[in-house]
Formats: structure tokens, C-alpha cells, sequence
């Protein structure tokens, strides 16, 4: 317990005003993340899983609690911590090489800095062909990859994901799977990554945060030690998706009741 | 790392001039042609059958579009005058549709991105918004004289409206997501303005242009109502006092075509500008 955590969320509570009236999104919520690993947040929709994301982000300040990245309260969005979006995101004008350029660029970086930083995310990713194609000629998986890219081109030493890959086709997911563990292994990257599949979540994770509705708030933790590449046919791994099936759907069936 | 479904939406980088290229130009300029010569065919039948003795035949106005043009037909005050009249006409309109574009766009941006502007422009010009250019021609005659000054006010008028409206429209519009991609890679603040916010509305403000452009040439015979000695407009209101109609329908078909061609210029940049965007390729 002695390292300094990367992200350290303390008791952090968020409610919105909807209407004139309060919805408390997020209730409470304790959560470190180490440098280096890889956490999904898992949970229905309204369990103030994306709102979490958000508030790491600096898109929402905390209503109560305290939001720290390195010890320090997070001020607001910023190029450190890189957001891909279930919906991409990216500039319709901009051809790949400048979405993905668009980081350094917004940074004042020299041309040729950014030329040849666009070059490298490119290759690692595998659009190089694609460099000068505009968004609206991609895929959907492309496109995320692109969304990705563009974080890394941009120093981002946390990436923080929401439903990345829900609007993707099973194929297209699971490759996209693969290789982010391949580049997060490459690279060192701290991930979190907000999900709402239990099986995304344990193929990926370190470490699952089970989260629940109303008020959204941390359930469980679970700590994943399935060495990779982790096989979702296997025994193991179909026992840990009982157990947090269990866990996730407890709290259905109270609600239900 | 790569998904194969690209590879047939990619650039048509290779489509320039292939063979078959020739044949797939013409058939739409034929298509194109269709109700012209349809609308042609309509009037000369009419007007040989007797059913109307008012309007000349399309072999007298075509006639008339020579002298018009080129004189050595009827060689009277307006023969060969049709490119001076053109080009006063020109003037008006660009001079009136530059400065309603110079004006409205920014003001747009502005209003679409600036509260406080948008609270004390945005009633005041929705006020102005439903009074028509005709209404405003005797008070234009009034404040600018009679003349080309009040023509080139009347299409600024004209032209304002749908390029103010429609920036508005494309920075409201700019999505959300946008601007927090943007800022979360570090471009804040009004870095955005340039990098975020012009190019979503770009879009939206060409089709402003194009309508604006189009609502210029709209006005312009209202505008040359002023007392302007030269301009289309002016052709048309004389011609109408002489009787000649063959004269008003010249007028109007160079309009016609003059704004067809603005039209075409403003496609042509509007196409190269926004190659990004599937939807808008005319």
C-alpha cells in the first residue's frame, strides 16, 4: 500500500439536476487505480459507471468527495488523461493522420514532430494505408482504432474508455480486444475502461469494479488473476463470470422484489 | 491490425478519366435538358396555335437575345448592351452578397457562440427578419438615394438573412462530443473557435452562402427598381414600360442563367472545401 496511485477517487459523489429535481448519480465511491493497470467498471446502465469515467476525466467535477490524479485535485479535462468514446469522437474534417495529429498539434509541437508521431500511432494501429482517408470512409472498428491512436499520439498516460467497443460487431470487438491488451502490454498504458459485458470485462481486466444503480455506487472489487491470454471457454473463466453474473444480478433481484 | 471493409470506399483517386468517362457526362446533361426543351416546346406550340397573343414566340425572343447580345438587328437603345447591363447587375450582386457574407457570417459565429451576443442581437434581428426587401425600398430610396447605392443595400438585405441564419444554425449545432474531444487533447478555450467550431459549421454556412447568393440575384430586379439607369433589373422595368416583352424575358433568362453559374462557382468551392462531409457533395 505504499506506492502513490495514479488515479485515488475519495468518497466522491455526484448528483445532477434534472428538471428541478436531484438524481444522485454516484453515492460514495472509493477507488484507486495503480500505475500501469488495467480496471473495467462493470454494472446496468445508471450505476454511474460513465459518470465515474467523467469525473476522472474532468468532464464533471465531483459534488462531494475528492478527485485526485497523482495527489492532485483534477482540474479539467487535459492531454494526461485520454477519453475514447463509444461514438469515436473524432473530426469529420480531419483525415486520419490529422485526427491523429491533432493532439501534439493543439500542443504547438513542431510539424515535424507531429508528422512523424502521426506516422508512428499509425503503424502501431495499422491504418498507415488509410493516412490520408476522412472518418466518414472508415468502419467502425477503424474509426475506434483511430480514437485510440489519437490518445496515444498525445502522451495520454491514463486512458479512460467508455464502451469502446459496444457499438462494434463481435468480430470487430474481439479483435479490438486483443489488441489493446497488446498495446497496453507494449506500452505500459494505465487503462480504465467502462463496460457493460461481463466477459469483455474479465478477458481484459486486472482488476473488475462491480458497480450498482440507484444511487449508482461501487459494489464489489475483483481482483482478476487468470493469466493472459485469458481463454473465455475455459473453467476459470467461466467461474469468475458466475460469480460477478451473481453479484450483478443480486442486486436485480432485490430491486425487483 | 487492419478490418477489411474499407478498401472499396476508399478515395476515388483513380476515377478522373477512365474510359466511359465522356458518356457519363452526357447522359446527366441530357437529363438535365429534359424540361427546358419540354417547357420550349410548350411555349412555341402555344403561341403558334393562337392560344395567347401577348407573349412573343421563342424565335422572336431568341432574336431579340442576338440584338440583345451582339446588335445588328434592331439597333436600338438596347441592342448590344446585354454585358453592360450584365456586369452592372454583377456588381450589385456580388458587392451586395460580399458584404452580407462579410457581415453574417461572423455575426453568426458569434451569435451562435456568444451569449451575450446572441441575447442582444438575436431578438432585435428576428424583429427585422419578416419585413420583406420590397418593404424596405422606399425607405432605402430614402436613406441612400435613388440609385445604385439603395440596389446594392436591397441585396444586401436579401442576401444577409439566410447566411446569418444558418451560421447561427451550424454553431449551435456543432456536436457536443466535439468539444470535449477537443479539450480533453488539450485545444481549449478559443483555439477551439478555429479548430472546433468553424469547420463543424462549414457546412452549414455554405448552404447559407447558397441560398444568400441565390436570394441576391432573387432581389436584384427590386433592387434596379430603384431608378439605376444600367442593371437586368432595369431592362426588365423599361422593357415592361415599352411593352417589350420579348426584351423582359431575355431579362430574365440571363438572370436565370447568371445566378445558375454563381450557383455552380459557389458548388465547386463549397465540394472542394467540405470533401470530408458525405452529405454534401451537390
Amino acid at each position: 500500500m505504499s506506492k502513490l496511485p495514479i488515479v485515488d477517487i475519495r468518497n466522491v459523489s455526484k448528483v445532477f439536476t434534472v428538471g428541478g429535481g436531484e438524481i444522485a448519480a454516484l453515492r460514495d465511491a472509493t477507488l484507486t487505480v495503480q500505475k500501469g493497470e488495467f480496471v473495467c467498471l462493470i454494472g446496468a446502465s445508471g450505476c454511474g459507471k460513465s459518470t465515474l469515467l467523467r469525473i476522472v476525466a474532468g468532464f464533471e467535477s465531483p459534488s462531494s468527495g475528492e478527485a485526485l490524479m497523482w495527489n492532485k485535485p483534477i482540474p479539467g479535462p487535459g492531454p494526461d488523461r485520454g477519453m475514447v468514446f463509444q461514438d469515436y469522437g473524432l473530426f469529420p474534417w480531419l483525415t486520419v493522420r490529422e485526427n491523429i495529429g491533432f493532439g501534439p498539434a493543439s500542443r504547438g509541437r513542431p510539424k515535424a514532430e507531429i508528422r512523424e508521431t502521426a506516422e508512428r500511432f499509425m503503424a502501431l494501429v495499422g491504418l498507415t494505408r488509410f493516412a490520408d482517408v476522412y472518418p466518414h470512409q472508415l468502419s467502425g472498428g477503424m474509426k475506434q482504432r483511430v480514437a485510440i491512436a489519437r490518445v496515444l499520439a498525445n502522451d495520454a498516460e491514463l486512458v479512460l474508455m467508455d464502451e469502446p467497443f459496444g457499438a462494434l460487431d463481435a468480430m470487430t470487438r474481439e479483435r479490438l480486444q486483443d489488441d489493446l491488451l497488446t498495446l497496453w502490454g507494449r506500452t505500459g498504458l494505465t487503462v480504465v475502461f467502462v463496460t457493460h459485458s461481463i466477459e469483455e470485462a474479465i478477458f481484459l481486466a486486472d482488476r473488475v469494479v462491480v458497480m450498482e444503480p440507484s444511487p449508482g455506487r461501487i459494489a464489489s472489487e475483483h481482483r482478476i488473476t487468470l493469466p493472459r491470454p485469458r481463454d473465455v471457454a475455459s473453467p476459470e473463466f467461466n467461474e469468475i463470470r458466475r460469480e460477478l453474473s451473481a453479484r450483478l444480478h443480486s442486486h436485480h433481484a432485490k430491486t425487483a422484489a | 491490425m487492419s478490418d477489411a471493409t474499407l478498401a472499396s470506399t476508399a478515395p476515388p483517386a483513380a476515377a478522373a478519366f477512365p474510359a466511359g468517362g465522356l458518356r457519363r457526362r452526357l447522359v446527366p446533361l441530357g437529363l438535365a435538358l429534359v424540361a427546358p426543351c419540354a417547357l420550349l416546346l410548350v411555349w412555341q406550340v402555344a403561341v403558334q396555335s393562337g392560344m395567347t397573343r401577348l407573349i412573343p414566340s421563342p424565335h422572336e425572343v431568341a432574336e431579340e437575345m442576338v440584338d440583345f447580345a451582339v446588335g445588328g438587328i434592331w439597333d436600338d437603345a438596347f441592342s448590344g448592351t446585354l454585358l453592360t447591363h450584365l456586369f452592372a447587375s454583377m456588381q450589385r450582386v456580388y458587392g451586395g452578397f460580399a458584404l452580407a457574407a462579410l457581415v453574417a457570417v461572423p455575426l453568426g459565429l458569434l451569435i451562435g457562440r456568444v451569449a451575450l451576443v446572441r441575447q442582444v442581437m438575436d431578438p432585435f434581428l428576428q424583429l427585422m427578419r419578416p419585413v420583406p426587401v420590397t418593404a424596405w425600398l422606399p425607405l432605402s430610396m430614402i436613406l441612400f438615394g435613388l440609385g445604385a447605392r439603395s440596389a446594392f443595400f436591397l441585396v444586401f438585405l436579401g442576401a444577409f438573412y439566410p447566411i446569418l441564419l444558418n451560421t447561427v444554425f451550424g454553431v449551435r449545432s456543432v456536436e457536443p462530443r466535439l468539444f470535449e474531444a477537443a479539450e480533453m487533447l488539450g485545444c481549449r478555450g478559443n483555439a477551439q473557435f478555429f479548430k472546433v467550431v468553424l469547420p463543424a459549421s462549414l457546412p452549414s454556412i455554405f448552404t447559407g452562402l447558397r441560398l444568400g447568393l441565390g436570394l441576391a440575384w432573387f432581389v436584384i430586379v427590386v433592387g434596379e427598381m430603384t431608378g439605376v439607369p444600367q442593371g437586368l433589373g432595369a431592362v426588365i422595368m423599361d422593357a415592361r414600360t415599352l411593352s417589350r416583352t420579348e426584351l423582359v424575358i431575355c431579362g430574365m433568362i440571363v438572370i436565370g442563367l447568371a445566378g445558375f453559374v454563381s450557383d455552380r462557382i459557389v458548388v465547386a468551392v463549397m465540394n472542394r472545401l467540405l470533401r470530408w462531409s458525405p452529405l454534401h457533395h451537390v
